[in-house]
Order: C-alpha cells, then sequence, then structure tokens
C-alpha cells in the first residue's frame, strides 16, 4: 500500500529574474512502513517537495496524496496525518521543551488525557526528560534537533518528515540522531522520508531518489542503484597519468575517469581482478584502492558531477550562524 | 471548529505566556508612556494651557492622560502583532502553518493575544490615575477594560495585516514611521483636534485611534468630540475590517 502518492508534480517560482522550476514533473511512490530518502544537492528541490507535501506551498501541477488526502483539497487531513522536522529550526526558543511540546499537541488535539503522558514518552525517547523544563535557548543543535523530533512524532502521525536531519551537526551528533530514526522503526509503525545530500546517510533507506535540478534521475533501493555501477570501483595513482588512462581504456575496454585522486574505473570482481592487473601493467603504479561503489558513484556516474558536500554544508552553517547572531 | 477555537487558544496561550515572562518588556512598555505623561506633559503643561484656550478644561496631565492610555494600548498591539515577522524568522511559524487548524485561526489566535497583551499594559496605566488627578472608580474600570479590548483587537488586526507579509524585521522602522507615529501624534492624544489646519482634519478623521482616543477621554474624564457610540461604532467597524482581512491574508497558500 502507497502512503504517498506523487504524480507530476511540478512547482514554479516568480523570481525578479523571471521563473524557477524548482521541482519538474515528479513522480514516484512511498509505501507504508518505509524508510524513504531524497538525495541530491543543494538546490535540487528537495525542500520544496516536502513544503508541498505538507501543505505550506502549492504545487504548480500535478497531484500529491498522503495517506490518501489530497493535499490541496484536504490540507487538515494530511496535517494531521505528518509530522514535521524542517531544514531550519522552528522551535520557539523562549519557550521551555516542555512548553513547545504542549503547545504542538493542543495544536494537533491530542486528547488531554494522554497528553502529559505522550509527552513524557517522547521525551524520553530522545533522552531530553530530565531538560523538559529548562528555555530551548539553553540546548545545543543536536538536542534542539532532537526535540524537534520528539515533538513531530508527539501526535501519532503516518508520516514522518526530516528535512536534513543532520545539517550542521558535528559527526557525533549525527550518529546519535541516526540511532533515534533506527530506534523510531522499530518502536512506532511509521514511514519516514527524508532528504539528504550526504551519501552516506541516504545508504540507511529502504529506498532512494536521486534528485538533480529539479528532477528525479533514478530511484530504487541503494543496493540496486549501486548494481548499476557494475561491480566495484579501482582507484589508480600512477606515475604517467595519460599513459595509464590510455592503457586500461583499451586494455580493458572500460571508461576511465580522470580527477586530482587518480582514475577512476569499475570493474567486476575486483578482488580477482587486482593481482592480474597489476602483473600485467606496463606502467608504474604509485598506488592503488579498491572500493565497493557508493551512491556517490552513482551520482557522478548520473549526472558527471561530484554532490558537492562541502560547499552545501558550509553555507547552511554559515547562513545558521548568521541567524544566531542576528538575535 | 472546536479543533480551531483550541487553536485559537493555543495561539493565544503562548503570547501571553511569552509576554509574562518577558517582564523587561512590561517595565519598558510602561515606563515609555510614563515618561510622555510626566515629563513630556509636565514640561508642555506649564505654556500650552492657555494656547488651548476652552478646549482643555483643568490641568493638560489630566487632559493627556487618556491619550497616553491609548498610546501604550498602540504600542503594545502593534509590537505584538509584528512578532508574526519574528515567528517568520526564527522558523516557528511553519510549526503554526502546517497544524492542522484553519490558517484564518492562526490570525484570530494572534489577533487575541496581542489584545489581551495591550489591555494589561492598559490597565497597568491606571495606577498612574492619582498623580494626575484623576479619580477611577469600579464602574468606569468595567467601562474601560471592554473598551480597551476593542481598541486593541482592531490595533492588532491592523499590525497583523500590515506584518502578514513582511520577511524581515528590516520594515519595522518603516512601520514605526509612518503608520504608528502618525497614527499616535494625530489621534488626539497628546492636543485637542480642534481648530486644526484642513489637511491634518482629514487624517485625524481616517485614524481610528482617534475614536479610541475620543472614547477613552469620554468614559475617564466626560469629554467628548463625538458621540460614545459613534466611537465605538468606527473601532468596532474598522476592527472587523482589519481581522477580515488578516483571516483571508492567512488563508492564502503561496
Ligand atoms: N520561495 C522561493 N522563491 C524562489 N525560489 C525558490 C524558493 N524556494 C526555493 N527556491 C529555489 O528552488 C530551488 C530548489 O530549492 P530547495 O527546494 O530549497 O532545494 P534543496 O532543499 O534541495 O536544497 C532552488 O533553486 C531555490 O533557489
Ligand atoms: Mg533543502
Amino acid at each position: 500500500m502507497n502512503i504517498i502518492e506523487v504524480v507530476n508534480l511540478s512547482k514554479n517560482f516568480k523570481t525578479k529574474k523571471g521563473f524557477i522550476s524548482a521541482v519538474k514533473d515528479v513522480s514516484f511512490n512511498v509505501k507504508r512502513g518505509e524508510l524513504f530518502g531524497f538525495l541530491g544537492p543543494n538546490g535540487a528541490g528537495k525542500t520544496t517537495t516536502i513544503n508541498i507535501l505538507c501543505t505550506l506551498l502549492t504545487p504548480t501541477s500535478g497531484r500529491a496524496l498522503l495517506n490518501s488526502f489530497d493535499v490541496v483539497s484536504n490540507p487538515n487531513e494530511v496535517r494531521q496525518s505528518i509530522g514535521l522536522v524542517f531544514q531550519e529550526p522552528s522551535l520557539d526558543e523562549k519557550l521551555t521543551a516542555m512548553e513547545n511540546l504542549e503547545f504542538h499537541a493542543m495544536l494537533y488535539n491530542v486528547p488531554k488525557a494522554v497528553r502529559n503522558e505522550r509527552i513524557k514518552y517522547m521525551l524520553e525517547m530522545v533522552g531530553l526528560y530530565d531538560r523538559k523544563d529548562d528555555l530551548v535557548n539553553t540546548f545545543s543543535g543536536g538536542m534542539k534537533r532532537r526535540l524537534e523530533i520528539a515533538r513531530g512524532l508527539l501526535h501519532y502521525p503516518k508520516i514522518l518528515f526530516l528535512d536534513e536531519p543532520t545539517l550542521g551537526l558535528d559527526p557525533q551528533t549525527r550518529s546519535h540522531i541516526w540511532e533515534y530514526i533506527h530506534q523510531l522503526r522499530k518502536k512506532e509503525d511509521i514511514t519516514i522520508f527524508l532528504t539528504t545530500h550526504y551519501m552516506g546517510e541516504a545508504e540507511n533507506c529502504d529506498r532512494v531518489a536521486i534528485i538533480d535540478y529539479g528532477e528525479i534521475i533514478a530511484i530504487d533501493s541503494p543496493f540496486d542503484l549501486k548494481k548499476e555501477i557494475g561491480g566495484d570501483v579501482i582507484t589508480v595513482v600512477a606515475e604517467d597519468r595519460d599513459k595509464a588512462k590510455k592503457t586500461i581504456e583499451m586494455e580493458y575496454n572500460v571508461a576511465v575517469i580522470n580527477n586530482d585522486e587518480g582514475l577512476h574505473f569499475e570493474v567486476e570482481n575486483g578482488e580477482t581482478f587486482l593481482p592480474r592487473f597489476i602483473k600485467k601493467a606496463d606502467f608504474k603504479i604509485l598506488s592503488i584502492s579498491l572500493r565497493r561503489p557508493t551512491l556517490e558513484d552513482v551520482f557522478i556516474r548520473l549526472t558527471g558531477r561530484h554532490i558537492r558536500e562541502e560547499s552545501a554544508e558550509a553555507n547552511s552553517v554559515l547562513k545558521i550562524h548568521a541567524r544566531r547572531l542576528r538575535r | 471548529m472546536s479543533r480551531n477555537f483550541m487553536g485559537i487558544y493555543t495561539i493565544w496561550l503562548r503570547d501571553v505566556r511569552r509576554f509574562w515572562r518577558d517582564k523587561p518588556r512590561i517595565i519598558g512598555a510602561t515606563i515609555q508612556p510614563a515618561l510622555f505623561l510626566f515629563l513630556l506633559g509636565t514640561g508642555l503643561g506649564r505654556g500650552i494651557v492657555g494656547a488651548f484656550g476652552n478646549d482643555i478644561q483643568g490641568d493638560y496631565l489630566t487632559f493627556i492622560y487618556p491619550g497616553i492610555i491609548g498610546m501604550s494600548i498602540l504600542f503594545t498591539s502593534i509590537f505584538s502583532a509584528i512578532s508574526i515577522v519574528w515567528d517568520r524568522e526564527i522558523g516557528f511559524l511553519k510549526e503554526v502553518m502546517v497544524a492542522p487548524i484553519a490558517r484564518w485561526a492562526v490570525a484570530v489566535g494572534k489577533a487575541f493575544g496581542g489584545s489581551t497583551v495591550a489591555v494589561f499594559q492598559g490597565c497597568l496605566m491606571l495606577f498612574f490615575a492619582p498623580f494626575v488627578n484623576v479619580h477611577i472608580n469600579l464602574t468606569m474600570i468595567a467601562a474601560l477594560i471592554p473598551l480597551m479590548l476593542l481598541i486593541a483587537f482592531s490595533i492588532t488586526s491592523l499590525g497583523i495585516v500590515t506584518a502578514a507579509r513582511m520577511h524581515s524585521m528590516q520594515g519595522f522602522q518603516v512601520i514605526m514611521n509612518f503608520l504608528v507615529l502618525p497614527m499616535f501624534f494625530l489621534s488626539g492624544a497628546m492636543f485637542p483636534i480642534t481648530n486644526l489646519p484642513k489637511w491634518m482634519d482629514i487624517f485625524i478623521a481616517i485614524n481610528p485611534l482617534t475614536y479610541g482616543v475620543d472614547a477613552l477621554r469620554g468614559v475617564i474624564l466626560g469629554m467628548n468630540n463625538y458621540p460614545l457610540i459613534m466611537d465605538v461604532g468606527l473601532i468596532a467597524g474598522f476592527g472587523i475590517v482589519m481581522i477580515g482581512i488578516a483571516m483571508v491574508i492567512f488563508g492564502k497558500r503561496e
């Protein structure tokens, strides 16, 4: 059963320079209980898609059903069915953790009889119960994120949206957040829709849609996406790069990508290939490595570009920082 | 429907909670009108009364006192409404906008929140009465509170309409200079609105606060330019139009 159905969804923004097509004719389904990921670089249209699905934006064209409710004609039913953690912080920092959750529970009609119980349960799940009466502005970035996750789950949503849930967090906190996500899947009957531009995180998903310039260019399980790559990725650093490239291409009939890190190509059964390759090579090899393909390789194969993790991250960290300063 | 009432109540509760927690703001919002009343009022009062002739009966401080209450309501209402822009900047508005309540209920909740807070500030002003030779009794208070609520609700709604499409606090100065201060100066709060140049008459006539101040002065001092019923009718009418516009703007999705 599909809990999310999206058909030919598009969104244009009017700007001073003209129209921007942020989402172009996107179609996909998410099955109930799935951990579904949107993977794509900054500006690919991930947040815009989520904003349409959560009824913050109306689509320019196309349709989206969540929990079988239409986002345009039944916004209230859609809203009741979903929990959200936005890309940017959305807590009231002048209220306590408890008050933020109370506010949410009241807006979402969580019955008074179970309200406190539920808040306690969620706060304990994200390990913030002992900080419940502290103002949110005393929390670290990771704690705020956890509180937002707790808040998003408070009203028993069918679907939880996580828009770049680990953006701007340090690696340790990031892996903590992931622990919560996995834990959550075990405990609750919930579908999770998350976006990320971290390849590694996308590997955790049951299925991934790779999105670039507003279009879905591939959609499948990480395993099947990587299978497309055809085996293992070999990276060779050779003394005479050009000669090596030419030789490999001729000898093994593979496409070689030449970049700063070296020469990359794909082979099946890398373990048995390597000894033969080294023995036969008539150029000097400085180093050689073998690895299983990652989603990054899939992205490069599909677009010819890296996903530019660093720049995307630097930008958003700056933005969050600037906001804090203004306060 | 009950859902939307709950939503309105929740949004109201948050605004009141935040206000109550922010004691420096309460103190600041009390001191500012007090400065106008006691410093400006005393300073100007010495020479001014003669110039206004019979338009002011008695003391200048007494005359401006209801105007200062109006000022306190005006400023508090607008500040509260502008907090929407702040909520948008910190991202909290999104949390409200994706909640399963009608969007118009968000506008109404904000309007009630802002007006409650403004009435509270207005009531604090009543403690200054003995210092300006005004005697306030319980019947007066019983009339003043609903009147203040009406004024506050109308002005908060106006503020919400202004803030609804604002995306940064930079617009705040503009609102201050082109809306709030002119409304205050041209309301009859600080001087009688009789015998003024023609061009000013127009602005005074279209200023909703004019009728608010007139009604307050009527109840507190028994001095009216217009019948009380007209004051109340015009403020209420203005308020209904403003909250209506606010509800429509909030209802729209981009
Ligand atoms: N409100 C808006 N007005 C104009 N352009 C927008 C707006 N929101 C997003 N965009 C543009 O749409 C594109 C997709 O943005 P977004 O969905 O935020 O990408 P992502 O979340 O994948 O980083 C970007 O080019 C962005 O500049
Ligand atoms: Mg985004």
